[in-house]
């Protein structure tokens, strides 16, 4: 436990000086002002709360930022530190590889909870201010905030085993970014193919809704944005939500993270130094 | 038990065998160093000791335990060929994580940044570092936990002359402690007196394994005696003795090891003319060269 606390804390140092992390964390920092003040503006046309209005737009935004700042986090944790040729006299250490990785995903994980939280924390301050406390509501915004723990967690392991797999950094990269085009951009863009394509028959009624949440990305934004009129607005996918139900969504959510590291865990084992 | 004992180690890698039957033991205390050619297997016998590369066949044990177990990793200290470290950390910050890791008092981690010479550069970025001040970090990492097994791979590599022996003090403290100490280097001559015995690595083998002496004796190259004289009694000496002339004022003669105190002993008879004698005996790069090139011309 001293050990993978260790090795966290280390990492916690190096993401703090890593200026791609600060630029990360920036950014989502400011798109949730922005999303928050543009979001702000049609309030009452919808009908829906300011907060859920807010929170629909981070969702939506964050589907694609929290994969991307989770690869930016892990791509390099491991090749990384076999290029930089740290990793051999990590290893000779009276430690096991999952505790390294463990280590590492602890400090990862660190990281994206305190970007996260600056970011809400940004659009609650700002609706607070502009309509008074009344306009808290927890229930959505927790919700938010440890579902996109999970997917970020998910891109995380996800990283890591590219890291894993791969012989240089810049290879891991270029894997990861393909990795979170396909996941959040190319993914629901061949389901929304097959959608226009086959409209009706009996992949539609039974696969098509697993197959939408399977997706941790997809399960996150349905999570996310439960109501379905403002779904619509936001993904044409929304409508097949409902049927595979929040249990399915919950599930897939849950289950990702935990493949992710395994995943990763198979592919460092397999490394040698 | 010897401290680290290798018992027939082979490695393959598909058809090529990099490692063939190599056994070796180091005793606590006992310094040993592993001379090699660049991929005579230096790197992958001690990577296969650290339990860093799985091994074809054979045996390893670290005071009993196998190599590459939490026990074995727990008691052994190893110092990679050109130590690198994350260069956004600090000296201070790095080592303080080594002692972690080893269960170690940090506050040991800050003594022994003292005592490599890196006490006012502790709280700067590895990144500023120079290859000799990483080098020390990583010197120090090994002598954290006292360890009884010190694995050193090229350690001297990029130190100057000063720092080379300050290095070679604290591993002879190691040693001292009861640390075995393997240490491959290329740096021949401070291994000729900084070390116990000497294993030499020839394209997976172990041609040699012995004590400078008895590898000498083992070898019986030719010593060198080089006699100065004034520059009248040269010619006479060297119809005596014969031998090469060396600009005018020396002579150098060539004889066998058994020939050595017969030789020593006429030339101690032609009295005052003789101004100086010096012996050298084979040195250690003679002798690699020997042994290492000895295998394949037996071939």
């Amino acid at each position: 436990m001293t050990s993978i606390l260790s090795i966290a804390r280390l990492e916690l140092l190096i993401a703090r000086r890593n200026l791609w992390v600060a630029t990360a964390v920036l950014l989502m920092a400011m798109f949730n002002v922005v999303l928050t003040f543009a979001g702000d503006a049609p309030t009452g046309a919808l009908g829906a709360s300011p907060l859920t209005i807010a929170l629909t737009s981070i969702t939506t935004l964050s589907v694609y930022l929290v994969p991307l700042i989770a690869l930016l986090l892990s791509f390099d944790a491991i090749v990384g530190e076999r290029e930089r040729g740290t990793l051999t006299l990590g290893l000779s250490y009276p430690l096991s590889r999952a505790e390294i990785l463990i280590g590492k995903f602890l400090a990862h994980m660190v990281v994206l909870a305190i970007a996260f939280a600056i970011g809400l924390g940004l659009t609650l301050a700002i609706l607070v201010m502009r309509h008074g406390v009344s306009v808290i509501e927890w229930g959505p915004l927790l919700r938010l905030y440890f579902t996109s723990l999970a997917l970020g967690a998910t891109f995380l392991g996800l990283g890591y085993m590219i890291s894993g797999l791969v012989n240089q950094t810049g290879a891991a990269s270029g894997v990861a970014i393909a990795l979170w085009l396909i996941a959040v951009v190319l993914y629901d863009l061949g389901l929304l193919g097959i959608l226009v394509a086959d409209s009706g028959s009996a992949f539609i009624q039974t696969i098509f809704p697993y197959a939408l949440v399977a997706n941790p990305a997809d399960a996150f934004r349905l999570l996310n944005t439960p109501d379905q009129t403002v779904n619509l607005l936001a993904s044409g996918l929304g409508a097949a939500g409902s049927v595979s139900g929040l249990a399915g969504q919950l599930t897939s959510l849950l289950a990702w993270p935990l493949l992710a590291l395994f995943l990763a865990f198979i592919a460092f084992r397999k490394v040698e130094p | 038990m010897p401290a680290l004992k290798i018992d027939h180690i082979v490695k393959r890698h598909g058809t090529l065998e990099t490692l063939s039957d190599v056994s070796l033991s180091v005793e606590a205390g006992e310094r040993v160093a592993l001379l090699g050619h660049n991929g005579a297997g230096k790197t992958t016998l001690i990577k296969i000791v650290l339990g860093l590369m799985p091994k074809t066949a054979g045996e390893i044990e670290v005071l009993g335990h196998p190599a590459g177990s939490a026990a074995a990793r727990k008691i052994t200290g190893y110092l990679p060929e050109s130590v690198a470290f994350h260069g956004a950390l600090t000296g201070r910050e790095q080592l303080h994580h080594f002692a972690r890791l080893k269960s170690t008092p940090t506050k040991i981690a800050d003594d022994l940044l003292e005592r490599v010479g890196l006490a006012h550069a502790a709280d700067r970025k590895i990144r500023t570092y120079s290859k000799g001040m990483r080098q020390r970090i990583g010197l120090a990492q090994v002598v954290l936990g006292q360890p009884k097994l010190a694995i050193l791979d090229e350690p001297t590599s990029g130190l100057d002359p000063v720092s080379r022996h300050e290095f070679y003090d604290i591993v002879e403290e190691l040693a001292d402690q009861g640390a075995a100490v393997l240490l491959s280097s290329h740096a021949l001559t401070e291994l000729e007196l900084r070390t116990d015995r000497i294993a030499i690595l020839s394209k997976g083998q172990l041609v040699a394994n012995d004590s400078l002496q008895q590898l000498r004796a083992k070898a019986s190259l030719p010593i060198k005696i080089k006699i100065s004289a004034a520059r009248d009694d040269i010619d006479g000496m060297k119809e005596k003795l014969g031998g090469q002339r060396v600009n005018g004022q020396s002579l150098e003669l060539v004889c066998a090891p058994d020939k050595k105190m017969r030789l020593l002993s006429t030339i101690t008879g032609l009295g005052p003319a003789v101004k100086d004698v010096d012996v050298t005996p084979a040195s250690l790069e003679e002798l690699y060269r020997y042994f290492s090139t000895a295998k394949e011309s037996a071939k």
